[in-house]
């Protein structure tokens, strides 16, 4: 059966440069970077190299380089870091730091500042997006307290695709700052879904952190970056030996590290390659909204990254969608609650004002550069069948 | 299919050729339950017929009803997962034919077992099947009511 993965938000196939970039450091450079003799410089150097690439393309230093296990990890020290560091400096009134964030964030955001919060040791806002899945930079001002030391606000969601004014925000917070003698507020981005085809460069984008994960974009599980200002108050919280600047301990995944920089190297010349996927992605929901009826796009049309397709299907509901699409030999997901294992639907979905039974009954799918017309026309037509079938199961449909 | 499968291949089956979905025109009980917040929502049709009593029931000196009321026929309507559908399937032909005494001890435990299992997140579906089942019988005890 022919395969179509369209579940790229989720996960990338490996690339072979990266797979060749890799195999030196795991056999022959195969050394603790941390170790003074050969072995340990040799893998080292793959290390100091990796961390050069990155830094080229983010356009910062770098020793602003933080190599981390991925996504979650690199949100969860931007968070915890800066409250673990404001909390170090034990001011006599002590006033709870607080943090603005948006509703719609990645769990790795979202369930990080519940955590805090249950521990008393944060307060934190959460803005609503606005019905296209847009963050209003308004909002974040408004949001804005003596006591706010960090605002965390994702740079394309990962459900809806939706891209965020993170300069825009960075204006704000610069703004707020400049009143501000001490108590600055940190400014951090995850920018996870957006590397590949977005604006990446940190002094474009104002940010004081920015978190990347390797296997969204052809690199290895397990390996991520969190970018970090010279300045940033920062505490660890993997503690331990002294890598990575002591902002995180623990012996750097070298092969891992290499691959995801290798990756990185080829990602420019792909950014030209944006042009030809929005494309992809139009014909993908013109053709759905043309064939189905009863279909709605999910966030903004234009201000959307280029590889999402986020559409809710009514009177039928999600992961009955799905196991018929992947019946068919299709991949995608769902913003259904029957696949998030809890009772509530997409958390995204609500917060943009979707009714619940929009949220069950949506699907998303995410496009990647191995994408191509056929599979696209081959996914609309099944779909078709599908949704009439299910429909024809419904109580809800127009017919019964 | 191995054991890290989703679904079992009973509940496949069920969920790709689904029995007894559709609607009764004019039917004797109609039973909804859930909640499209929730997306799960399962609505049975009944048609109920008379038929007598099996000769096996009767019991010596004994004031006996000699004719009985069963499920003649039954239709589901589902928007669900892929449980909820194959749930819906199963507990349909289960119940099919039968008395209404018999149809209500099939439990929804009973239900997930012949289907080779449900996983433990998608019990509760089953148990909308039943629950399903006991509305569209009541309204059917409500219509008479209302016809006397």
């Amino acid at each position: 059966m022919k395969r179509i993965y369209l579940d790229y938000a989720a996960t990338s196939p490996v690339k072979l440069e990266v797979l060749v970039a890799m195999n030196p450091f795991l056999v022959q450079n195969f050394g603790n970077p941390s170790s003074i003799h050969w072995f340990g410089r040799q893998a080292r150097s793959g290390l100091d190299e990796s961390r050069k690439i990155i830094a080229e393309f983010l356009n910062c230093d770098p020793t602003e380089i933080i190599f981390t296990s991925g996504g979650t990890e690199s949100d969860n020290l931007a968070i915890r870091g800066i409250i673990n560091s404001k909390l170090k400096t034990k001011i006599s009134s002590f006033t709870k730091p607080h943090i603005v964030t948006s509703e719609f964030e990645h769990h790795a955001i979202l369930h990080t500042c519940k955590d805090l919060e249950d521990r008393g040791l944060a307060e934190v806002t959460y803005i609503k997006p606005d019905k296209d899945g847009i963050i209003n930079v308004e909002e974040i001002n408004k949001a804005i307290k003596p006591n706010t030391i960090l605002v965390s606000i994702m740079y394309v969601n990962n459900e809806i695709g939706t891209v965020q004014p993170i300069s825009e925000i960075a204006g704000v917070i610069f703004e707020c700052n400049k009143q501000r003698t001490n108590n600055k507020i940190f400014f951090h981005t995850d920018a996870v879904q957006a590397v590949e085809y977005q604006e990446m460069d940190v002094l474009k984008l104002g940010v004081d952190m920015l978190s990347i994960s390797a296997h969204k974009f052809g690199g290895l599980k397990g390996v991520g970056v969190l970018y970090v200002k010279k300045g940033t108050l920062l505490k660890s919280t993997q503690t331990g030996g002294a890598q990575e600047f002591n902002y995180r301990a623990g012996t750097e995944n070298v092969a891992a590290i290499v691959g995801m920089a290798k990756v990185i190297q080829l990602l420019d010349v792909k950014k030209k390659a944006k042009d030809s996927m929005i494309k992809l992605r139009d014909y993908f929901i013109d053709e759905i909204i043309k064939m189905i009826p009863d279909v709605s796009l999910n966030g903004s049309r234009e201000k959307r990254n280029p590889n999402n397709i986020n559409i809710s299907f009514k009177y039928i509901e999600g992961e009955s969608i799905l196991l018929s699409l992947d019946l068919a030999g299709i991949a995608a997901s769902s913003g259904s609650a029957c696949t998030s294992g809890s009772l509530n639907p997409s958390h995204v979905l609500l917060s943009i004002g979707l009714s619940h039974e929009d949220a069950h009954g949506s699907i998303r799918f995410t496009i990647g550069e191995l994408t191509t017309k056929e599979e696209i026309d081959f996914t609309v037509n099944e779909l078709e069948k599908i949704v009439k079938r299910l429909r024809e199961m419904s109580p809800f449909s127009k017919e019964n | 299919m191995s054991q890290f499968d989703l679904y079992s291949e009973k509940v496949m089956e069920h969920f790709t050729h689904p029995r007894n979905i559709g609607v009764i025109k004019d039917a004797d009980g109609i039973g909804t339950v859930g909640n499209p917040k929730c997306g799960d929502v399962m609505k049975i049709y009944l048609k109920v017929g008379r038929r007598p009593v099996s000769n096996k029931l009767k019991v010596k000196n004994e004031k006996l009803k000699t004719t009985e009321d069963y499920i003649e026929d039954i239709k589901v309507q589902t928007l669900g997962c892929g449980a909820a559908i194959a749930a819906s399937s199963m507990f349909t032909e289960m119940v099919k034919g039968k008395n209404f005494a018999d149809a209500l001890k099939v439990s929804n435990r009973d239900v997930a077992d012949e289907l080779g299992g449900l996983p433990p997140a998608k019990i509760h579906c089953s148990v909308l099947a039943k629950q399903g089942i006991e509305k569209a019988i009541e309204d059917y005890y409500d219509k008479l009511k209302t016809k006397k």
